[in-house]
């Protein structure tokens, strides 16, 4: 992009004599919102519907199907309702803090696709700090958070709002930890740097690195599902205990920016986990044409974010929900021990591990990650040939 | 303590005051379920106290009974507790039949049976599913009440109704067995089985469920008779006492069937997940049940001849039926008119409110939740 | 670089503006018809008993604080892992090793030291059970 500027705003270039500096944040702006409107809102919004779609097959449902084929449209008939509906702010609540919370909520998270590489070009601003940016910008979410639960002054709002930031703050750790082993790996910040470590083929992923990356990953992506308030850790919004958590007393468009912010940094939490343990946007060398290789690029990467996404989704429609003594002992106790024995192993690793052996572990890691993979389809199979059987044996004809 | 050689008082707080919040837990809250309320102090996430306090539901339904006569009652008891409505009709028609001496056909009988235990199941189904919905697995709910549809759709075969049946009369039953629904029903059966286990598989092991349910609300089987629980909460507690067992009504002496108690086998006995398990248990029970009722199903009339102006001598009755939510007492005085002089009913629910408070001091706001729900609670039934 | 960092400030701008539109664009298109008991907080359909504004719990309060320590440790962590590859390169690996271990030897203790004072537990301890007093239930 910067190129591009320069170029225009260079000798003979279509905007020569106007100011760089105007130009340049022009530029910015319009590939901003062409960001945000053409990517960052539609997935926000798709994974709303694909959430109830793919929720409901599981359970034994049908879902939203009316609204465009397959229901797809979903997303935009529910934006558009909750544009029309009244905003209601209690008397009782904090009028300031409770309007700018949603605000705050939808900041963290759209900031966080700045930095996100979907391709070695398509990246909006390779910071060389981006992984610790994505941390800490992910951190807006929790203020808006508890400061949607106190503006409230509702005991339900409080509840969730309180348990949301206990929450958030301590799964920073264990998370913040995992990164860290790939950060030695790498001796970079840059998630383009980080990418461009990994290889296209699986055995070069991080995630197959060693034993500590392997266990780094399912730390970091548990703590990434508690930072997002997903199941099993969606705590702050438990429906059932706490009414509507944090968001008890919020209606209309307010309401639905905290889900736009959640669905959208499901998508974020997919896309770090590729950036960090999955190779990125790495593929086989297929062509040189740049356009091609971004299509490509984009592809891989945005199915790799999209398969956690959809992980996520599945793991919320399996789990119940801790309790919150629980979720802050397995915090405490489990991931935060754990994540400091990666850490301090992969350092070990690194020194003592001639790369000789490294390349076999990176192999039999591989190779131990298809076997999980394989049993695990086992598994399931052996349930589906089992509903499979029993649907044909019963009177009725099954509804689903 | 000695600052720069003077002694100083050092003047500290009795540690950092906070204030009980009190807690409007309900009418309106999504997993109370019905219209219960709990007004509970909390200190930051841990109840001090959870009062419950019943009565939004109240209709009166035991007042209605005077006015209606013994006929115009039967769909009332179905509003009793709506989840379960045939164990109701069943104790109605029976502490009637036991006023006035009716003889009911035993072909009449076993369609009670088969009627209840079908509704036990689904009432159960739906017990099981909204526990995994309060603790927030929303899968094993919808997969529970499909199961419940299809129970819904064979007593709908059975009596027109899915919710509320008015299947029972005094003497008997209103409608036959439909043609082929026997073998309709036992093939549910031979799907039903088998999902029982897959339920288990789907969330009653899994460990975060367990962790939230073992060691949580555990009652001793003392507290629970002198609580005076029944049903799966008292036999959760390790109490081997069911009505169809131990004082035998209707045609359930004839049946093979056990009793399902709580072993404690992630826990404590009397824990929430044994009572949660014994209604699993039951399920299966209820099938047992279900398979020798429907083979053995006698020839012969359905409904014993009831005068229509039904007055019974005057006297009083009192029966007991195993409801789904246990020892469910029917008392009627008749006054030898066409209507009841008084009536009260026993319900399961309402004893179980009492406990609620003490079992949930020191717990978790969290833990009300899974309380409530594996005393499977149904809020129409508390107020009547 | 400063051009990266401006772009994440517009994408700052962005957020806000995404979220002002859509609620400017609602405030254009919706009704607004507040009514006292609308604007009442909810507490289930019951008039609700004093303010949620009181002075909370401390646990929440020792695990913020047990958070900033930690996070700040972090912080400070990102510098060393970040040079930690190059100094493995330049043959100084052990030496970075050696800082690194002691560095979270100290945040070990520390875990382990709030662990040991059951800082990590929610309920410190138990309330002692107390006879039910129904008459309150009014």
């Amino acid at each position: 992009m910067k190129q591009l500027v320069l170029q225009l705003t260079g000798e003979g270039g279509a905007l020569a004599g106007v100011p760089y500096h105007l130009v340049a944040a022009l530029a910015m702006l319009v590939f901003g919102a062409i960001v945000v409107f053409v990517f960052v809102l539609p997935v926000a919004g798709v994974t709303s519907w694909l959430e109830r779609r793919v929720w409901a097959r599981i359970q034994s449902r049908v879902g939203p199907n009316r609204v465009g084929p397959q229901g797809f449209l979903q997303w935009l008939a529910d934006g558009i309702k909750n544009m029309l509906k009244e905003d209601i702010i209690p008397t009782a609540a904090d009028r300031v803090l409770f309007s700018i919370a949603p605000y705050l909520v939808v900041i963290g998270f759209v900031a966080t696709f700045a930095v996100i590489p979907f391709s070695s070009t398509l990246v909006i601003a390779d910071l060389n700090i981006g992984v610790l940016y994505i941390t800490a910008v992910t951190g807006l979410v929790v203020v808006g958070v508890l400061m949607a639960g106190w503006a409230s002054n509702n005991k339900w709002s409080l509840l969730g709002g309180i348990r949301s930031a206990a929450q958030i703050v301590s799964y920073e750790i264990p998370a913040g930890l995992s990164i860290f082993p790939i950060v030695l790996l790498t001796g970079t910040l840059s998630m383009q740097g980080i990418i461009q470590a990994q290889g296209w083929a699986p055995w070069h992923w991080f995630l197959f690195h060693s034993p500590f990356t392997f266990a780094a990953f399912f730390i970091f992506f548990v703590a990434a599902l508690a930072e997002g308030n997903r199941t099993p850790f969606d705590l702050p919004e438990a429906e059932s205990e706490l009414v509507a958590g944090f968001c008890t007393e919020y209606s209309g468009m307010r309401y639905l920016l905290f889900f736009l912010a959640e669905w959208g940094n499901l998508y974020v939490i997919g896309a770090v986990v590729t950036t960090l343990f999955l190779g990125g946007w790495q593929i086989p060398h297929v062509t040189d044409n740049p356009v091609l290789l971004a299509v490509l690029q984009f592809g891989v990467f945005f199915l790799k974010s999209y398969f956690w996404v959809f992980i996520a989704m599945w793991v919320r429609a399996t789990l119940p929900r801790v309790r919150v003594d629980q979720l802050m002992s397995l915090c405490w106790k489990y991931m935060v021990p754990i994540a400091l024995v990666n850490l301090v192993g992969t350092a070990i690793w690194m020194t003592v591990v001639p790369a000789r052996v490294d390349r076999l572990v990176q192999i039999a890691m591989t190779l131990a990650g298809v076997a999980v993979l394989v049993r695990f389809f086992l598994r399931v199979r052996f349930q589906l040939r089992r509903a499979k059987l029993r649907a044909v044996d019963y009177y009725y004809s099954p509804i689903i | 303590m000695s600052l720069g050689g003077y002694d100083v008082e050092v003047q500290r707080p009795g540690g950092l005051a906070t204030e009980e919040m009190t807690l409007n837990m309900g009418p309106q809250h999504p997993s109370t379920h019905g219209v219960l309320r709990f007004i509970v102090k909390a200190d930051g996430e841990v109840m001090r106290e959870a009062i419950p306090d019943v009565g939004y539901l109240h209709r009166s339904i035991e007042k209605i009974a005077e006015k209606v006569g013994y006929h115009g009652f039967m769909p009332y008891t179905d509003r009793v507790d709506y989840v379960a409505a045939m164990p109701c009709n069943q104790g109605w028609a029976m502490v009637s039949e036991k006023l006035a001496g009716i003889e009911v056909p035993r072909r009449a009988e076993y369609c009670r049976v088969i009627a209840c235990e079908l509704n036990r199941i689904a009432s159960h189904l739906l017990s099981v599913g909204s526990m995994g919905m309060d603790i927030g697995a929303y899968t094993p709910f919808t997969h529970a009440l499909r199961e419940r549809e299809y129970i819904n759709d064979l007593l709908e075969d059975l009596c027109g109704a899915r919710l509320t049946f008015n299947y029972m009369r005094i003497g008997g039953v209103a409608w036959d067995l439909p043609p082929e629904w026997v073998p309709k029903a036992v093939a549910f059966l031979d799907r039903f089985e088998p999902l029982i286990d897959e339920y288990n598989a789907l969330i009653s092991y899994n460990k975060i469920y367990v962790e939230r349910l073992a060691n949580v609300a555990v009652i001793t089987a003392e507290e629970a008779i002198d609580y005076n629980l029944v049903g799966p909460n008292l036999r959760g507690s390790g109490v081997k006492f069911d009505v169809r067992k131990d004082l035998p009504y209707s045609v359930y002496p004839e049946f093979e069937f056990d009793v399902p108690i709580g072993s404690g086998e992630v826990g404590t006995v009397g824990d929430c997940f044994d009572r949660y398990m014994v209604r699993i248990n039951e399920m299966k029970e209820s099938c047992r049940i279900l398979r020798q009722a429907l083979a053995g199903v006698p020839e012969g009339s359905v409904l014993a001849k009831v005068p229509r102006k039904f007055k019974p001598p005057a006297g009083d009755a009192y029966v007991r039926v195993e409801s789904a939510r246990g020892d469910m007492g029917w008392y009627c005085v008749s006054d030898g008119s066409e209507y009841p002089h008084r009536v009260k009913i026993r319900t399961g629910s309402f004893t179980a409110t009492s406990i609620i408070d003490k079992v949930s001091r020191g717990l978790m706001l969290a833990d009300l939740i899974a309380v409530v729900a594996s005393f499977d609670l149904v809020a129409p039934e508390i107020d009547r | 670089m400063y051009f990266d960092f401006a772009n994440v400030l517009v994408f700052l701008l962005l957020g806000l503006g995404l979220s002002g539109m859509m609620l400017g664009l609602g405030r254009l298109l919706r009704p607004s018809n507040p009514l006292a008991p609308k604007l009442d907080t909810y507490e289930c359909g019951e008039p609700p008993t004093g303010s949620a504004w009181i002075n909370f719990n401390i646990r929440f309060y020792l695990v913020a604080l047990i958070f900033v320590i930690f996070d700040v440790e972090i912080a400070f962590m990102y510098p060393v892992v970040a040079v930690f590859r190059d100094w493995l390169l330049s043959g100084r690996g052990l030496y970075a090793l050696a800082e690194l271990l002691l560095f979270i030897g100290v945040l070990a203790i520390g875990l382990v030291y709030v662990w040991v004072k059951r800082d990590l537990e929610w309920v410190k301890q138990l309330p002692a059970e107390q006879p039910t007093d129904l008459s309150r239930a009014a």
